[in-house]
């Protein structure tokens, strides 16, 4: 027992934040910001992955894999729905880019908001009939859906079938910053600043309204409708959400990647991007954007051992989730746990 | 008439699990419909708060048809239910589940202490945990939270699914006793119940439900005395 306190980073770090004034809070959120948007500097040092270029890994898949973690996590971890179609969205965001960027003049900035709407329309066209499902019916029919995105990209001309589209644009620089193939801590800093619009969305809704209904919703579906919660409306509100972040993230990758074909929205994606939340800990942002991180990074700083590499890989998140099988850093159970903070008030 | 139900019939599927059933509940009554297992007891109250779409039939509330209304919208017309199996929200604590039960009311600020004081006045078991996790409490306490939860919502009616389930004899006179004092303050009561012992001595009316269908209706106290009744689901008959 007293082993694992030791490792209730979670807690450890909620007590520091609890206790911090705001100044303090601040100087941590700052301090981190910066540490962290140092990072592509840091590929000399033991962190660099061979082959792959250190920034380039930060970005897709570490960045990628955070932004999208979170996304989901607004579905799966906040309002408790299985979706195993998530990459759907991000097929969606990238296509948008995809041709806008190469038939019009638009830029990617002004492609992004774009590429969000239509990931949240499908998003609420998807919600709408399939949300009164639950569990395993709706995990098939986000699965379903994922497939048939794809499909109908890989199967239409619009989207130039299996051969993809190719020639996007880059990102037009910002000011003294320029996107560049070979240096790409520009795209880093702009998902990064994506993370943090979404991290920062998410802890707001948390403490208010939608927040309690999600919570609700989790927990019990049914007595949540009783006290008079709109079910319905507030699980197509996270579906959709969702969905934003996920197109978001592929109108920047379709972006950054100058190329996309339909065979990179394939299902194994989504389940990724779910391990990713598990693994991390569902339902809290930040075991969630750890848990992204490290199954993000990790394939690519073991791609010295080629052939194996999958194998250790598995075989980390076998060995992790025996141990934690809540993940890395779980939200906190207050099922099982008296709330002292309040009593003590 | 506060809420007529007329001729209703649920399906789960293919099975019809209420076969065409008429129930009254007038203003500030206490009206018990009791059943053994499987006799469509909690479908009639999770029909009446709109979980479960009707098939045909009329739900009258206050004189307006509402079988096609939602869950959550019957919530603000003034309908509660507390959920069978003490349906509370296990990771949420005691005031925040009370706080659950005031999610859709338009002056929820103005309403939330003055409420608050009055669940705990009646239950102040839940003012002593307030600020425990609702999965923690015994069973009687849940129930009582799930009690506490739909009074929150200013119910006109309150729906209460099987309150003795799996409870200790104690707590489930202590539970009747309240139900009596929460309908003296006004609120009418449909209350679904396998203990027909003390739902039938605290409720003014009764309906015996027989696998859908309603095959008995008369003031507790009589039923209470029936004879058949007291064989079949009051287990002092022949043996």
């Amino acid at each position: 027992m007293k082993i694992r306190n030791y490792w209730n980073l979670r807690d450890y770090g909620a007590n520091i934040w609890e206790n911090a004034g705001r100044p303090v809070r601040v100087a941590i959120v700052l301090v981190s910001i910066v540490l962290v948007g140092l990072l592509p500097f840091t590929g000399g040092s033991f962190l660099a992955t061979p082959i792959a270029s250190f920034d380039a890994v930060l970005v897709y898949p570490v960045g990628m894999f955070v932004l999208m973690s979170l996304g989901l996590n607004i579905v799966v971890g906040k309002s408790g729905m299985l979706d195993l179609g998530y990459v759907a969205f991000f097929a969606i965001g990238a296509y948008t880019m995809a041709i806008l960027g190469t038939t019009t003049k638009l830029n990617t900035w002004e492609i992004m908001p774009i590429g969000i709407a239509f990931a949240m329309i499908a998003g609420v066209l998807l919600g709408i009939p399939t949300l009164r499902l639950r569990g395993d019916y709706l995990a098939i029919v986000t699965l379903g859906f994922g497939e048939i995105v794809r499909l109908v990209v890989l199967n239409s001309t619009w989207s130039k079938g299996p051969n993809g589209i190719a020639n996007i644009p880059m990102p037009p620089h910002i000011g003294p910053l320029k996107f560049e193939l070979e240096n790409q801590r520009v795209f880093f800093w702009v998902v990064m600043a994506m993370i943090l619009l979404t991290i920062w969305m998410i802890r707001r809704l948390s403490v208010r309204r939608p927040g309690r209904a999600w919570e609700a919703i989790r927990q019990d579906e049914d007595a949540a409708e009783l006290m008079g919660v709109p079910t319905l409306k507030y699980k197509i509100w996270s579906f959709t959400l969702g969905a934003a972040v996920g197109g978001a993230a592929g109108v920047l990758y379709a972006s950054k990647n100058l190329y996309i074909a339909p065979e990179m929205f394939t299902l194994n994606v989504s389940i990724l991007i779910l391990a990713c939340v598990v693994f991390g800990g569902i339902g809290n942002i930040w075991g969630v954007v750890i848990g992204a991180t490290v199954l993000g990074y990790l394939p690519d700083r073991i791609r010295f051992i080629s052939d194996a590499r999958l194998l250790v890989f598995g075989l980390v998140l076998v060995i992790v989730m025996n141990f934690r099988p809540d993940g890395l850093l779980p939200r906190k159970k207050r099922e099982k746990a008296i709330v002292k903070r309040e009593a003590n008030a | 008439m506060r809420l007529e139900i007329k001729d209703l019939h649920v399906h789960y599927g293919k099975i019809e699990a209420i076969k065409g059933v008429s129930v009254v509940v007038n203003e500030g009554e206490i009206v018990t419909l009791i059943g053994a297992n499987g006799a469509g007891k909690t479908t009639m109250l999770k029909t009446i708060s709109g979980l479960r779409p009707v098939t045909s039939g009329q739900i009258i509330f206050d004189g307006k048809d509402i079988s096609k209304v939602p869950a959550h919208e019957r919530v603000d017309l003034g309908i509660s239910q507390a959920p069978e199996g003490r349906g509370i929200f296990p990771g949420m604590t005691v005031l925040e589940n009370l706080e659950m039960g005031k999610f859709h009311r338009k002056n929820r600020k103005a309403e939330m202490q003055e409420d608050l004081e009055k669940v705990y006045h009646l239950f102040p078991r839940l003012k002593e945990r307030v600020s425990q996790a609702g999965g923690t409490l015994s069973g009687g306490e849940q129930q009582m939270l799930a009690i506490g939860r739909a009074l929150m919502t200013r119910p006109k009616v309150l729906l209460l699914d099987e309150p003795s389930m799996g409870l200790a004899p104690q707590m489930i006179a202590n539970i009747f006793r309240i139900i009596t004092e929460i309908n003296k303050t006004g609120v009418t009561i449909l209350l679904v119940e396998q203990n027909a012992q003390q739902a039938l001595q605290r409720a003014h009316r009764a309906y015996i439900l027989e696998t859908g269908n309603i095959v008995k209706e008369a003031k507790a106290s009589d039923l209470l005395n029936d004879p058949a009744v007291r064989e079949a689901y009051l287990g002092t008959g022949a043996h």
